[in-house]
């Protein structure tokens, strides 16, 4: 009887993590729906003009959509290479003994908070980058980049290392037989076969990018407009949000507006973050482990 | 000879990318350390912000750092465990546990400021906790989950089947052995699992900035119910807020320096003791 008890508290329990993502997605939908009783969501969604504190309100999102992709896709320029080649230096190259000491070392930079990011970001990238290029500013899409790209750097290099290291050994040995030295067994047998353990690891960090707030809110300069170079002020959707949010009134359009922002958001990180799981599943099953 | 060259070229560049990472790490610790340590002392720690937040301390933020901390591992260790015994003890390989995995995954995807929003509809306005150490613990507790549940249940997968197996033998039930052996043995690992998770709540901004802080407040919070400062928070209002940057800026040096040391310190020694538990177990 008493077994039976717990069992069925711990079951309930167990479900609370389901209980509580179905909850943000009911919470987003709610409040973001009265904005497309308003505004159509392809308005919203394509419209270049964001001015919801103007006297008569726009609410078109293009600008920080745009202004995501490109600070992500500039700190997938900088993660992924450093991210997988620290992997690779990890799994290749480090001896235990070097391992045990690196790999703790890029695991603390996983965990500075992403305000002393920004902060960084601020203080030091920012006049340093004004200088450099002759800026009116340095809080522009280039230093959210970069600050970005080493804030996933840790997400990509621990998944890329897990995937690397799935690798059989028997796969090596074989390149070895047939005369391949050590690069070419790394390069041409090793990196195809961990291949889409490390795609995910990109994804990931990817999901990783799009969804931090404080460094974009903090370095990437805020302007709401569409962005024509890296050079430029950006204001990214995390960042619209937490700027905005305080100042929106409860149950305007503004406040909902923002909500549909947050529902975009959610919704492309589900959507990555289901991608990179079956694409592991998928990995592990062809490389002949259990899913 | 020359695919030697190229492996040899091969491997500088993957130095190289190593190099870079440690370096990013070692110069933002090398900055705030610098710059900070010359803001800290004594008043700094323990003293209120005086004169339109240009001088005193910051010792309300510690403090409102450490409730929000204490609430979200609060609410999130029972939930955590008890998720992670569920996955790891009772329940057959299937359907529910594959939905639950992946909602785990997904929940630790989700980005923060989502959470903050989360927090506003339900803490702040549906339950009507106002924006309060207990609607932004809740929040933080939230986010934090999954982290806990990961650990917990790695912890949990280290204790090896043989030792369930005899505590099964000698007549011990499923809650027995879990109470008894199986929670005692993973305890270790569980705890480095709050301690991770503990660096990093403390540092989360995002989901606090319309659940539970503000940039000041008139000394200590007095209940669950008030608004609190928070050391990462305060960072973010020095350096966009008020009217004085210079002064304002030296402060949040100072702050930074305090919150990376915090976090720094406390996921070294998570990260430390995980890996030697790693070592013992194979």
């Amino acid at each position: 009887m008493k077994e039976k008890l717990y069992k069925w508290i711990f079951t309930v329990l167990a479900f609370t993590s389901l209980i509580f993502l179905i909850g943000i997605v009911i919470v987003l939908f709610k409040e973001a729906l009265p904005i497309f009783q308003k505004v159509k969501l392809l308005e919203f969604i394509l419209g270049k003009a964001w001015y919801p504190t103007y006297s008569t309100p726009e609410f078109g999102i293009l600008p920080l959509i745009l202004a995501s992709i490109w600070v992500t896709f500039g700190a997938i320029l900088v993660c992924v290479p450093l991210g997988v080649g620290s992997a690779l230096y990890l799994h290749e190259l480090a001896g235990y003994k070097q391992r045990a000491i690196l790999k703790p070392l890029i695991e603390l930079l996983a965990s500075i908070p992403s305000v002393v990011y920004g902060f960084f970001g601020m203080v030091i990238l920012t006049p340093l980058l004004q200088i450099l290029f002759h800026l009116p500013t340095g809080l522009t899409a280039l230093n959210a980049s970069l600050v970005l790209g080493v804030m996933a750097i840790p997400t990509v290099c621990s998944f890329a290392d897990d995937a690397l290291n799935y690798v059989p050994k028997s796969f090596r040995e074989a390149s070895f037989a047939v005369g391949a030295n050590r690069w070419q067994t790394l390069t041409q047998v090793v990196i195809p076969a961990a291949g889409s353990g490390i795609s995910t690891a990109i994804i990931l960090g990817m999901s990783r990018a799009i969804g931090e707030t404080m460094t974009v809110l903090m370095v990437a300069g805020g302007a709401a407009v569409i962005p024509h170079s890296f050079l430029e002020p950006v204001r990214p959707m995390t960042a619209a949000i937490a700027a905005e949010m305080g100042e929106a009134p409860m149950g305007g359009l503004h406040y909902h507006a923002l909500f549909a922002i947050a529902l975009i958001l959610f919704l492309t990180t589900f959507v990555f973050n289901i991608i990179a799981e079956i694409i592991s599943r998928r990995f592990r099953i062809k490389l002949g482990l259990s899913g | 000879m020359k695919k030697n060259i190229i492996q040899n070229l091969g491997f500088f560049a993957l130095f190289l990318c190593i190099l870079t990472t440690l370096f990013f790490l070692g110069s933002i610790i090398y900055f705030i350390s610098v710059r900070g340590f010359k803001v800290i002392s004594w008043e700094f720690l323990t003293q209120g912000p005086r004169l339109g937040m240009t001088q005193g301390g910051v010792a309300p933020a510690i403090v409102g750092t450490f409730y929000l901390t204490l609430g979200a591992i609060l609410f999130a260790l029972p939930l955590g465990i008890a998720c992670a015994i569920y996955l790891c003890e009772y329940s057959p390989k299937g359907f529910i546990v594959n939905l639950i995995r992946i909602s785990i995954n997904n929940l630790a995807g989700v980005p923060s400021v989502v959470f903050g929003l989360f927090g506003l509809a339900v803490f702040v306005k549906f339950f009507g906790f106002g924006v309060s150490i207990l609607s932004g613990s809740l929040t933080l507790g939230i986010l934090t989950l999954p982290l806990i549940i990961s650990s917990a249940q790695e912890a949990l997968l280290a204790v090896p089947q043989s030792i369930r197996e005899a505590s099964f033998s000698l007549g011990a039930t499923r809650w027995e052995t879990i109470k008894n052996i199986v929670l005692p043995t993973a305890l270790p690992g569980i705890l480095t699992g709050v301690i991770l998770s503990i660096g990093r709540v403390a540092g989360e901004t995002a989901p606090i900035l319309f659940t539970a802080a503000a940039f000041y407040t008139r000394g200590y919070p007095k209940s669950v119910f008030s608004e609190v400062m928070a050391l990462p928070y305060h960072i973010y209002a020095l350096m966009t807020e008020g009217t004085h940057p210079d002064q304002q800026t030296a402060i949040a040096y100072g702050c930074s320096l305090i919150l990376l040391f915090m976090v720094l310190a406390i996921s070294g020694i998570a990260i430390f003791i995980r890996q030697r538990q790693r070592g013992i177990y194979g």
